[in-house]
């Protein structure tokens, strides 16, 4: 189940750049400089109430214009229902606005998206890597990061590659 | 936020005081100094391997920061690699006390991916396997959580019947931890007639043995001084830092995906979603226990209304022929041969999928291009999140406490790091 998306657009005609359904899935794509408004309204709204932050992930598409697609999981708890908001962040400027001011949930889950991904969020209280150490060279989930080739294991000769050590 | 120094005072009609320390009176305050203890990574009550630092004063908490990571294995980097169906064994390996659960959160996924409905056989069966599993978590988390804070009896009693569980697991699909027993599709194994028949015994038996849990604990001096207003997390806060499961309707809020939005056969059976009132451990307990007991009775539904027919799909491209077709049947032949190979093909699209695990909401978001491996897997892991509220439900407790709070999650490392 999902809100009306019509009241969404209506609500940020300006910020809202694309609605899609599919699966059964509604997912709002919105300009990255407008998230932290748009999810405080989706949290307050009654006709919306999204107040649980389900999840933060992102994907890389390498080949985009704007590199990183930031997602964020909504659900709220009286409606039961979901949306799953977008946001674009181009490689050169890999920065998006924290939303832990408006669920204190997300603290983790945005680190783990640095971590894994590099997408750095900006006044988050805490921005460090949680998955991986500190010392921690790169950004593994991104696509071009081989998942061979790095590390003291790939100096093994009698090991075999399979998609090429990394120069 | 509930203030911990007040909550504490319920403790009274056990006799247990605790003093708490006027912050106005300073005459008997001679130094005071911050310590910085590490704890872990090696600790028994981490369940893995988990480091907090504590910020102490004395031996109250100010501050608790936990380091994670230890057991991360980039399961998310390896399932981009993978073809669909070999993704299934990766999941056994997030939570390995139910490993069952993450093979049903996935193959849900998968499923809604493809848009596969699975035959009314399967939907229950796959019922009847997450709720013995949901039963062998939690009563996993008892003994344990008992264990950790120096209960060491009823570890044994919980044991007793997990080890049960266990070997009908073993008996369904031949493995006792890392099952992959769910395929897309359905499920690989069917219930026999002597699995039903040892699972109807069990179900006789096991309410009583819920009260022999019950008698070592419900009224335990130590055990309710321990954990009675020990990791209190208010609704609000509990929602806003996304707990889910257990820990979140400890705090009385009302969410479990399987009423929420009933998938499987969770719609066809009577059963309720226990809620507390106080946001402690102790209501966790409570919660946990007649968590056990409700899917003891939607297994006794399940098994009761059992449609017959086959536990699987059986279609080209998107489960294996059976075996015995594979040997005769040129077709089945071919078939068998490109699901090896190749997999399953998957729409271009995405979905998120969201599944009531023992522990919380375990989701996955699967982001497929059309390919016979996902583009991008991102798992929702609930023990991932819980730990990110470790902090906020540590400060003002004790440091002899940080066990019971650890354990209020049920958090199992491998599924927090992936």
């Amino acid at each position: 189940m999902y809100p009306a998306p019509q009241d969404i657009q209506l609500r940020f005609p300006d910020a809202v750049i694309g609605i899609g359904e599919a699966f059964g899935e509604l997912t709002v794509s919105v300009r990255k400089e407008r998230i932290v408004e748009v999810c405080r309204a989706l949290r307050d709204d009654p006709a919306w109430s999204f107040d649980f932050l389900s999840d933060v992930l992102a994907v890389d598409f390498p080949d985009a214009e704007e590199r990183f697609e930031v997602i964020y999981h909504l659900y709220s708890i009286d409606k039961h229902h979901r949306v799953r908001l977008k946001a674009r962040v181009r490689e050169d400027d890999c920065r998006i606005e924290s939303v832990t001011s408006v669920w204190a949930g997300a603290n983790f889950m945005e680190r783990e998206v640095y971590d894994l991904m590099g997408v750095e969020f900006l006044n988050h209280p805490d921005l460090r890597r949680i998955l991986l150490t500190d010392e921690f060279d790169g950004f593994p989930l991104r696509k071009d990061y081989p998942t061979e080739g790095r590390g003291w294991r790939s100096t093994f000769e009698f090991l075999p590659t399979t998609d090429g050590p990394v120069a | 936020m509930t203030d911990p120094s007040t909550t504490r005072g319920s403790n009274d009609e056990f006799g247990m005081i605790h003093p708490v320390a006027d912050p106005t009176d300073d005459s008997a305050v001679l130094r005071t100094e911050e310590l910085l203890l590490n704890m872990g990574p090696q600790h028994p009550s981490t369940h893995g391997v988990l480091r907090v630092v504590l910020d102490l004063e004395g031996e109250r908490i100010l501050k608790a920061t936990p380091h994670l990571g230890y057991l991360h294995r980039g399961t998310e980097k390896l399932a981009e690699g993978k073809t669909y169906q070999q993704i299934v064994t990766l999941t056994d390996r997030l939570d390995y006390v139910c490993a069952m659960t993450n093979n049903f959160a996935y193959v849900r996924t998968v499923e809604k991916l493809l848009g596969v409905t699975v035959p009314p056989r399967a939907e229950y069966v796959r019922t009847i396997v997450a709720e013995l599993q949901r039963i062998s978590g939690h009563l996993f988390w008892l003994g344990t959580q008992a264990l950790d804070i120096g209960a060491m009896t009823v570890f044994f009693y919980t044991f007793r019947e997990r080890e049960i569980l266990i070997e009908l697991f073993e008996k369904l699909c031949g493995a006792r931890l890392t099952y992959s027993y769910y395929s897309v599709g359905g499920v690989s194994n069917d219930l026999t007639p002597d699995i039903i028949a040892a699972l109807r015994a069990f179900l006789k038996a096991f309410p009583a043995k819920i009260v022999e849990y019950n008698t070592l604990l419900e009224t335990n001096r130590i055990w309710v001084a321990r954990t009675k207003g020990v990791a209190v997390i208010s609704a609000e806060d509990a929602v806003a830092y996304s707990l889910t499961g257990p820990t979140l309707r400890g705090s009385g809020v009302n969410y479990d995906v399987r009423k929420a939005e009933p998938y499987a056969a969770y719609g066809d059976v009577e059963w309720e979603v226990p809620l507390g009132k106080h946001g402690d451990t102790y209501d966790r307990y409570l919660i946990r226990v007649e968590e056990i007991r409700q899917s003891a009775r939607i297994v006794s539904q399940c098994l009761d209304k059992l449609p017959d027919g086959p536990v699987s799909i059986d279609v080209p491209g998107i489960t294996f022929p059976a075996k015995d077709r594979v040997m005769v049947d040129m077709e089945s032949l071919i078939h068998h041969f490109k699901m090896a190979c190749e997999g399953i093909r998957a729409p271009k699209g995405e979905v998120y999928c969201a599944t009531e695990a023992p522990k919380g909401e375990l989701g996955f978001y699967i982001n497929s291009d059309g390919g016979n491996h996902p583009y991008r897997l991102k798992i929702r892991s609930p023990s991932f999140v819980h730990l990110g509220a470790f902090d906020h439900m540590a400060r003002g407790y004790m440091i002899a406490d940080i066990v019971t709070i650890f354990g209020t999650y049920d958090v199992v490392m491998g599924e927090c790091d992936r």
